[in-house]
């Protein structure tokens, strides 16, 4: 018997009999998991905390006048109208872009890009360097590309909206690209073997196939891009717009709109604060929609192989 | 002459060339062109930023602006030193990493080591919800409660209204489930055998946890940790709202102070005419930021890509 | 109940049923009026018609040959069966018939497959139109996610055939032996079908286009015995309409239910390092089984090996 394996024997029978578990080492165990579920619970508590806070402040705020009442110095006649329409008004302009140029993206890359070409991985390098930008970044290239500097549009909704697509557009495309994928190939080789050409393939099988995949990331993409600040304070969103906006005309937007009130010191005749609040609930409503419709999507109508 | 088979439903088929092709290659020559907006997405940037940051630093030396320690760039006497600014953002990202990697992590053991499916199913909505939040949201939350309620009245820290304490834990919040999600991730992707190798040893869960998966983990842990911190680099919102517009060489987190992102924002609001050398700030310290994300980006790639090799 | 591994009675039954189309005499020698005839240059082992003649035929993917010098043809009115072990590239060559192996990157196909006298893989041809007119039924059943009648219609919607699409439909699901089992069903996904009608599906859903010839890659592996009985009894049905090709690992189905058989074999070279696969024999199934030329066919069908 070697000096490790006896020592090793000593040792073991120094421990007792199996079933008797130290209680030192079980209280680690058990403080450890506590530490843990704290950690967690603190990203609870906070979020609890913030949810009631806002809503306490501002959910009497929010009423219909609230919504269609256009902003005002006077806290209590204020409303967000012009802002929610900015809102939708970029929503629509995002999605016009982010859908067409997002799913030709994904499928190009899926189907016909051989990724042993160098250009083909630059351009997916590309996309994953550009999800980590920061948005203000996007910002600044909206005020020097699309606002001033070659396309010169002003701070106009389109530039708006543009700024925000091209900031979410790697979300679409990597969703784009998973819904696709997820497709299996016997589908593309039974359409193909009956003489349907690729793109026949692509647009009457794969395609449809992957549009629930495709849903649910384009409305996750939108959700994030009407939650975006910086940006649009970059390409000259307003603050006092006095009518309803226009594809080329001034506009502003939910958050610019809470910015705004935020920014703004509160005293006991308007309290900006809570429009701030009110404004805020109707944002995270609109978000909370948006969220729920992708899932319900998702659920609905996802293809279960 | 033969009698029509009747083994074909058509006549002897011819073939032929495609006249087809053509509309393929059309439509595939548009998928491209789409596919290659990203890359014009990342040219602009790169342009729009290089370009107008260069006439910049004709101006401006480099030098000074690197490693100057006044940024006044609108009062007199004028100033292009970015070290306020770049102090500011390392600062507010340090107590956010401080806040974001102990309960990043920790919550991502849990999930990982501990969590039952259902946990999980509670949990995980919880975290996307976080991450769901608008940044203009949490600086409300900072400005309008935290600050006040609980740094002043609860913990009675001498803290400004506007201070980068306040704005450096709430964005350590928001960057909790960036964390939580990529070392989890990394977590997940160890196999089962070697947790059950140690627990076949005797070891317990919190030594199995720490020694074990951890470690094994480590490449992928740091890739989530980078990746935080590259976000904590380019959040604008929170600080714009909760910490003020100071630009001060400062290490005290109780005083105001701009990042680089929240001066950007701020002075972006303001109508700025193009071409003067304000204007031009934004496209300095823009591309710095935009070199400094791009480098953690780059690293946190590597790591992944580490961690993804070994396992999968 | 024991069948016999091969059907001596059935075969002869089926040989007197059934006359030749074209006398081994009347084969064209002129190749230029036989191409804007389309027959074949040479006859077949039946007599009857081909439709696919293979000379010398190599395919190889990425450098790597797979199959070497096959040579033997399709007639119509034919079930000609491919079998072998596996490994020897039964499925690789079945893949030509139709250039689906164009889709693999890397593959390459040297010597000559004609089919209707034409060269398959001449210059100006088309694959598309080559596979409108072959069908071809895979392995796993592959409906697509929609509804039968959808599924059917595919085919003819996407060629751009005109006439009245329910009839055609209709058409192809009698033929396929499954029109009764789903006529008031057409509204529903095909994915709630079991496993033998979605192959009878994908089999009517072949016939859909009205081509001459149906590829068939080991279409009953994934069945159970009743519903890969049903397809054999399809198939012979088939025949008389069409030329059928079927890969299969069952010999006693292709006993079954082939006329002329193909034996597959693999050589090893470079000490086992390349793997190429051969027609070792090809001729009529009964002779195939009863009386094979080769010894390796011998040990093949007599199950000495696998």
């Amino acid at each position: 018997m070697t000096d490790v394996t006896a020592a090793a024997l000593e040792q073991a029978a120094a421990r007792g009999p199996i079933g008797a578990s130290p209680g030192r080492a079980r209280l680690r165990e058990l403080g450890f998991k506590a530490l843990l579920l704290s950690c967690l619970g603190a990203s609870m508590l906070l979020l609890g905390t913030l949810l009631v806070t806002i809503g306490a402040d501002g959910l009497s705020r929010v009423s219909l006048d609230f919504i269609t009442e256009y902003p005002s110095i006077v806290a209590d006649k204020a409303g967000i109208w012009p802002a929610l329409l900015g809102t939708l008004w970029l929503m629509a302009v995002c999605a016009g872009f982010i859908i067409p140029v997002g799913v030709a993206t994904a499928i190009y890359l899926e189907e016909y890009a051989d990724s042993s070409r160098w250009y083909n991985r630059a351009i997916e390098v590309n996309i994953q360097n550009l999800a980590a930008v920061p948005s203000i970044v996007y910002g600044i290239l909206g005020l020097a590309f699309l606002v001033r500097g070659p396309l010169s549009l002003g701070n106009v909704v389109l530039a708006g909206g543009l700024t925000l697509g091209l900031l979410v557009l790697p979300v679409v495309i990597i969703a784009g690209r998973e819904a696709i994928r997820a497709v299996p190939p016997s589908i593309r080789e039974g359409s193909m073997a009956l003489g349907a050409t690729q793109w026949q393939t692509i647009w009457r099988q794969v395609l449809p196939a992957a549009i629930p995949g495709v849903a649910t990331g384009v409305i996750l993409a939108l959700s994030r891009a009407i939650g975006e600040t910086a940006p649009l304070i970059m390409v000259g969103a307003a603050v006092f717009v006095t009518s309803e906006p226009d594809l080329m005309s001034r506009f502003s937007a939910l958050p610019i709109q809470i910015f705004d009130w935020i920014s703004r010191p509160s005293n006991d005749v308007n309290d900006y604060a809570a429009l701030a609040a009110g404004g805020i609930v109707v944002l995270m409503i609109l978000l909370l929609g948006m969220n729920a419709v992708a899932i319900w999507l998702r659920n609905r109508y996802e293809q279960k192989w | 002459m033969e009698a029509a088979s009747t083994t074909s439903a058509r006549a002897t088929p011819a073939l032929g060339v495609a006249r087809r092709r053509l509309g393929e290659d059309a439509i595939r020559g548009l998928l491209l062109l789409a596919a290659l907006i990203s890359i014009l997405t990342t040219t602009g940037i790169v342009l729009s930023l290089a370009g107008e940051a260069w006439t910049f630093f004709q101006e401006v030396g480099v030098n000074d602006f690197l490693f100057g320690t006044e940024w006044s760039p609108i009062i007199k006497p004028q100033s292009f030193g970015v070290l306020p600014l770049v102090s500011g953002t390392f600062l507010v990202t340090a107590i956010a990493l401080a806040v974001a990697i102990p309960l990043g992590l920790g919550s991502a053991i849990y999930l990982s080591e501990y969590a039952t499916p259902r946990v999980r199913k509670v949990v995980k909505p919880v975290l996307e919800l976080l991450a769901g939040v608008p940044t203009i949201v949490f600086g409300y939350f900072a400005l309008t409660f935290f600050t006040p309620n609980l740094l002043i009245d609860i913990l009675h820290f001498d803290v400004s209204v506007f201070n980068a304490l306040s704005a450096g834990i709430i964005m350590g919040f928001m960057v909790i489930p960036t964390v939580a999600s990529v070392s989890e991730d990394a977590m997940s992707a160890v196999p089962g055998s070697l947790r059950e190798g140690s627990f076949g040893l005797g070891a317990s869960r919190l030594q199995t946890s720490l020694r074990v998966v951890f470690p094994a983990a480590l490449s992928g842990i740091v890739a989530a940790v980078v990746l935080g911190a590259s976000r904590a680099i380019g959040e604008t919102m929170i600080v714009l709202v909760a910490a003020g517009q100071i630009a001060e060489l400062s290490a005290d987190p109780r005083n105001p102070m701009y990042t680089m992102t929240s001066y950007i924002a701020a002075i972006g609001k303001g109508d700025l005419a193009t071409g003067s050398l304000q204007y031009k700030t934004i496209f300095a310290v823009g591309a710095l930021l935009f070199v400094i994300t791009l480098v953690l980006n780059a690293i946190s790639i590597r790591f992944v890509r580490r961690y993804r090799q070994v396992y999968e | 109940m024991a069948k016999q591994m091969t059907e001596p009675h059935r075969q002869h039954q089926r040989d007197t049923e059934r006359p030749p189309r074209h006398s081994p005499s009347e084969t064209s020698l002129d190749v230029g009026s036989a191409v804007l005839e389309g027959r074949p240059r040479h006859g077949t082992r039946s007599g009857r018609k081909a439709i696919f003649e293979l000379e010398g035929v190599d395919v190889a993917y990425s450098g790597k040959t797979a199959v070497r010098n096959i040579t033997f043809d399709v007639a119509e009115n034919e079930i000609t069966a491919l079998i072998g072990p596996s490994g020897c590239g039964k499925s690789t060559l079945l893949r030509c018939l139709n250039r689906m192996n164009d889709l693999v990157p890397g593959a390459t196909v040297e010597g000559r497959i004609e089919y209707h006298g034409q060269d398959l893989y001449g210059a100006s041809v088309d694959p598309v139109e080559v596979r409108k007119r072959i069908g071809m039924v895979f392995q796993k059943p592959n409906p697509f996610p929609k509804s039968i009648y959808d599924n059917i219609a595919f085919g003819p919607r996407v060629l751009g055939m005109k006439g009245d699409m329910d009839q055609l439909v209709e058409a192809a699901l009698r033929r396929a032996a499954l029109w009764d089992d789903v006529k008031d069903r057409l509204k529903d996904n095909a994915f709630g079908m079991s496993g033998g009608q979605q192959q009878r599906l994908c089999i009517a859903r072949a016939l859909a286009t009205g081509p001459d010839v149906i590829l068939m890659d080991e279409p009953c592996s994934a069945l159970d015995p009743i519903s890969t009985g049903k397809i054999e009894d399809l198939m012979m049905e088939l025949r008389e309409s069409y030329a059928i090709v079927i890969v299969t690992h069952n010999m006693q189905q292709a006993a079954r239910v082939s006329d002329m058989t193909a034996f597959f074999t693999v050589e090893l070279e470079d000490e086992g390092a390349s793997r190429t696969g051969r027609v070792v024999e090809f001729d009529e199934t009964e002779k195939i089984f009863t009386n094979p030329a080769d010894p390796r066919t011998e040990a093949y069908v007599t199950g000495k090996v696998g």
